[in-house]
């Protein structure tokens, strides 16, 4: 009965993983703009921020090691659904899915493209905001990329899985409110979480921006990697794949 | 299939129906369909189809819009969803009823990926990217092992073919409609599939492009032993295909060559003989309604 299930779905397979994502970051090299913005964008943020809380610098550290988490979940969630609607309305995706392409390889490559733009851009605002902004940061910075990464790899994830309930981009980008939005409200960064109401706490225990604020804001606070931060590194990773995997589910390769 | 050719009636046929599947791949037709029936939403949009199409010739897929061509190939690709019957492409299962009874569903045979190869309707490339990097990602993706020269090689094969060798490194977004279409085209040729699936791949060219496609067609069934099944709503076209299939509100009209077709319905043209059916067909469907 091994006839039944086809070998090369799902398997991943490193070249065509790879072919993918030079694929995809190949048009974005298209479209200097897009790259330009992504990248650009959160460096001014931080900058804005610095000087909106010029009298308070406590306040930068908190927001902006907040924020250095949230940029790249968000730009990449934009990113993301957009680029694979426009792979599904474009016939593109059918084509590649009617060729021996993995589902594993497409988000693979997509993850990976994404994933090499969230660490320039973080690599960028972390920059920026340690050494020339004075964001005060008690652990490493390495630990701030590395919570950059992974938000970027749930925003890619999460835009992904979206894209797949868009039927235009109007639609995917007012996803954006709908699915960020909450969890920006309830992550932690305008109130601590355990100041909200305890239903909204228990909401936010369950969104996965919390975890990715929390871990930021331990970095910020302690020279070692806390318990709490392990857990935040693995809570928000595992979110990542979990709506990966989902997302995995929403590409057919048999369409009405 | 067999309700209009000249063979022999179905039970029994020589060619031996009962044989399928147990001989060489190779000996079987491109497409064989039995009882294949699609439904889309409600709506049942193939209902029941018999046909086969033979290996090595271009086959066209005729019909007024909207009668279920697309689906029709799109089934055969195995990119359908919702397919039922019988549905054998290149000797090997295409479609969940092919498989064996009971067993999960396939999505398509696997194999067949690399064997088929499918241009859409609308030219489904990335706009984004020159053609050349178009043509090089999915020659990767379909033969990801192969060494950078002969993909590269391949690459300016089936540039020449489609003739864009001279637009390689244009972005296919600034490019015409029918270039476009063309760089669509040029990608399905990639790995020399077997059976090639085009749907309309000549909507939009001018007579010189479009005399120039049917060109390439026959030579890629002459010199490379490929199946085409193509195709159209226009009936100019259908003369140069060695059979036809006439579709209308997703049942197959007639199989047939052309000459058969216009010597069977005393036609001129392929055009008046599949008005001649139509009006048969309506017809037939009144008096079917009266008798109720």
């Amino acid at each position: 009965m091994s006839t039944t299930r086809p070998a090369p779905t799902g398997a991943l397979n490193l070249s065509r993983t790879t072919a993918t994502a030079a694929r995809v970051l190949r048009q974005l090299r298209h479209d200097p703009r897009t790259v330009a913005l992504m990248l650009l964008v959160p460096c001014l943020m931080l900058l804005l921020l610095r000087y909106v809380f010029d009298g308070s610098p406590r306040t930068f550290d908190t927001i902006g090691a907040s924020l250095l988490g949230i940029f790249p979940l968000i730009t990449m969630f934009l990113v993301t659904s957009i680029a694979t609607l426009r792979e599904r309305t474009s016939g593109t995706l059918e084509r590649l899915l009617a060729m021996p392409l993995g589902k594993g390889d497409l988000i693979a490559g997509y993850a990976l493209a994404f994933g090499t733009l969230a660490i320039i851009q973080s690599a960028l605002a972390t920059g920026l905001a340690v050494w020339f902004l004075g964001l005060d940061v008690t652990g490493s910075p390495w630990l701030l990329l590395l919570v950059a990464l992974l938000d970027a790899l749930l925003g890619t994830a999460l835009g992904l899985f979206v894209s797949a309930f868009a039927a235009s981009e109007f639609q995917a980008v007012q996803f954006m409110p709908a699915v960020i939005f909450p969890q920006l409200l309830l992550c932690g960064l305008f109130t601590p979480r355990d100041a909200m109401h305890p239903v909204l706490e228990a909401v936010s225990d369950v969104l996965p921006m919390s975890y990715a604020v929390d871990g930021m804001n331990e970095v910020l606070k302690h020279t070692d990697m806390t318990a709490a931060f392990v857990r935040d590194v693995l809570v928000v990773a595992g979110c990542a794949l979990l709506v990966l995997g989902l997302g995995a589910a929403t590409l057919r390769r048999r369409t009405a | 299939m067999m309700n209009y050719s000249s063979g022999p009636p179905r039970p029994g046929t020589p060619h031996g129906d009962e044989g399928r599947g147990r001989g060489r791949d190779d000996a079987a037709p491109a497409v064989r369909a039995r009882d294949l029936t699609v439904v889309r939403g409600s709506r049942t949009v193939l209902r029941g189809l018999d046909f086969t199409v033979p290996r090595g010739q271009v086959t066209g897929l005729l019909g007024p819009s909207g009668c279920g061509k697309s689906t029709l190939m799109r089934a055969i690709v195995g990119t359908q969803a919702k397919v039922t019957g019988t549905l054998d492409v290149l000797g090997l299962p295409q479609a969940p009823g092919s498989a064996r009874a009971g067993g999960t569903p396939i999505a398509g045979h696997p194999t067949l990926r690399t064997r088929i190869g499918y241009v859409t309707q609308a030219p489904s490339v990335y706009d984004d990217l020159t053609v050349r990097q178009n043509l090089d990602y999915f020659a990767a993706i379909l033969h990801p092992g192969r060494a950078a020269a002969d993909r590269r090689h391949e690459v300016e094969r089936v540039l020449a073919d489609v003739d864009l060798t001279s637009h390689a490194d244009a972005l296919a977004g600034n490019l015409s409609g029918g270039q476009r279409s063309r760089v669509s085209l040029a990608v399905a040729l990639l790995g020399t599939p077997e059976l090639l699936v085009l749907d309309e791949p000549t909507v939009g060219l001018d007579p010189v492009l479009r005399r120039d496609l049917w060109q390439l067609f026959h030579t890629l069934v002459a010199e490379r032993g490929a199946t085409l099944l193509i195709s159209s709503h226009v009936m100019d076209e259908a003369e140069r295909c060695h059979r036809l299939l006439l579709m209308r509100e997703g049942e197959i009209l007639a199989d047939d060559t052309p000459d058969a077709l216009r010597t069977r319905t005393g036609s001129e043209t392929v055009e008046a003989a599949f008005l001649h059916l139509v009006d048969a067909a309506i017809a037939a469907g009144r008096t079917k309604e009266t008798t109720r």
